[in-house]
């Protein structure tokens, strides 16, 4: 006997990922999910948005990238809240290890939560966590040639960071080819150049999210 | 990489809908993968034996039917099967488009016994 099923396998994580949203609705957070590929510099991204808010700003960090807790003991010097996840050797974080990190979290003095997703340009992308915001960033140093290599993340994302600018003299990285491959592929993405070594660009990325994060959270 | 949780996931929604319907068996499973997921074909067969041991879905088939990346302009309502991730429309050369398939992984139906 066939019997119809017509049920996503991804449908038990997004019921998670709209509880997640649901709760940090309820409480007015404002929730970034930042993915990459290893070593793109999402710690170094986040470090330089947190330098870049005003310092009475209500921001945590939740970690899953599985570099220890080397990442949340870096964020934690800056004063912001850090929570790890342990993954478990996991490619990508799921809306049900987010919800665990909440639940950990007094949610009644945050405004804004930034997750930094296991370093991976694949896996993330499926995965919904009940985010407001989905930014990635591809370094300079990982080819031009990603978006279409890795095409999922590059449609899935709110904002494309590319980072490492410091390094294009070095590199045969075709800024003008890959923005004009990745605006076909999804028009309404917000792409900003920058370099978290020399602080190139922050300015206007920091602008864009004081704009974004709703109400006067982060100034 | 990131199957075994998915199979999981998919293992979880058969044994749902197989007992759901008092099978005794699962001997095949219907998916439908689109072009553009992540999901490849090999890692879940692989996982799926590992994850539907000694359950009623051990042994079962696997089917995969892939659906190509479609999307549909949002101004003149033109469907066209994507190429190269170039959302442009080929008729009005909108960009607004709007995915119709290529995205998904369901499990469309199962045989049972
Ligand atoms: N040259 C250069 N190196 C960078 C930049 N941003 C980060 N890095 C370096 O890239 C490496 C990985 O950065 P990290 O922030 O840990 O990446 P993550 O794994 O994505 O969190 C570190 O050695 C950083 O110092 C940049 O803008 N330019
Ligand atoms: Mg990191
Ligand atoms: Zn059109």
């Amino acid at each position: 006997m066939e019997v119809e099923v017509l049920e996503g396998v991804f449908d038990a994580n997004e019921i998670i990922a709209g509880e997640n949203r649901k709760l940090l609705g309820e409480k007015g957070i404002f929730m970034m999910n930042l993915m990459s590929g290893p070593g793109a510099g999402k710690t170094s991204f986040i470090l330089r948005t947190l330098e870049g808010l005003p310092e009475n700003s209500r921001i945590a960090v939740i970690e899953g990238d599985i570099t220890g807790k080397i990442d949340s003991e870096r964020i934690a010097r800056t004063g912001a809240g850090a929570i790890q996840i342990n993954t478990g050797g996991s490619c990508h974080l799921e809306a049900k290890q987010v919800n665990t990190a909440l639940q950990k979290m007094n949610l009644d003095t945050i405004d804004f939560i930034i997750i930094e997703n296991v370093g991976n340009l694949v896996c993330p992308a499926e995965f919904k966590l009940g985010e407001d915001l989905r930014v990635m960033i591809l370094s300079v140093a990982e080819g031009d040639d990603k978006p279409l290599k890795y095409p999922l993340m590059f449609t899935e994302s709110d904002v494309l960071i590319v980072n490492k600018t410091d390094l294009l003299p070095n590199t045969d990285f075709d800024m003008a080819k890959m923005k004009s491959v990745v605006m076909k592929m999804n028009p309404d993405v917000e792409i900003f150049e920058l370099s978290c070594r020399t602080g190139d660009g922050i300015a206007s990325w920091i602008s864009w999210i004081k704009r974004k994060v709703p109400g006067d959270a982060v100034g | 990489m990131h199957e075994l949780s998915v199979v999981e996931s998919m293992v979880g929604v058969v044994l749902k809908h197989a007992e759901g319907n008092r099978a005794e068996k699962v001997t095949s499973i219907n998916l439908v993968l689109g072009e553009m997921s992540t999901i490849m074909e090999e890692p879940v067969k692989f996982y799926f034996e590992i994850l539907s041991k000694g359950t009623i879905a051990q042994g079962a088939e696997l089917n995969f039917e892939r659906k190509p990346l479609i999307a549909r302009c949002s101004v003149c309502g033109k469907e066209f099967k994507v190429i190269e991730y170039d959302f442009t429309c080929p008729d009005c050369g909108s960009l607004e488009t709007e995915i119709v398939s290529g995205r998904e992984f369901r499990v469309e139906s199962i045989e049972i016994e």
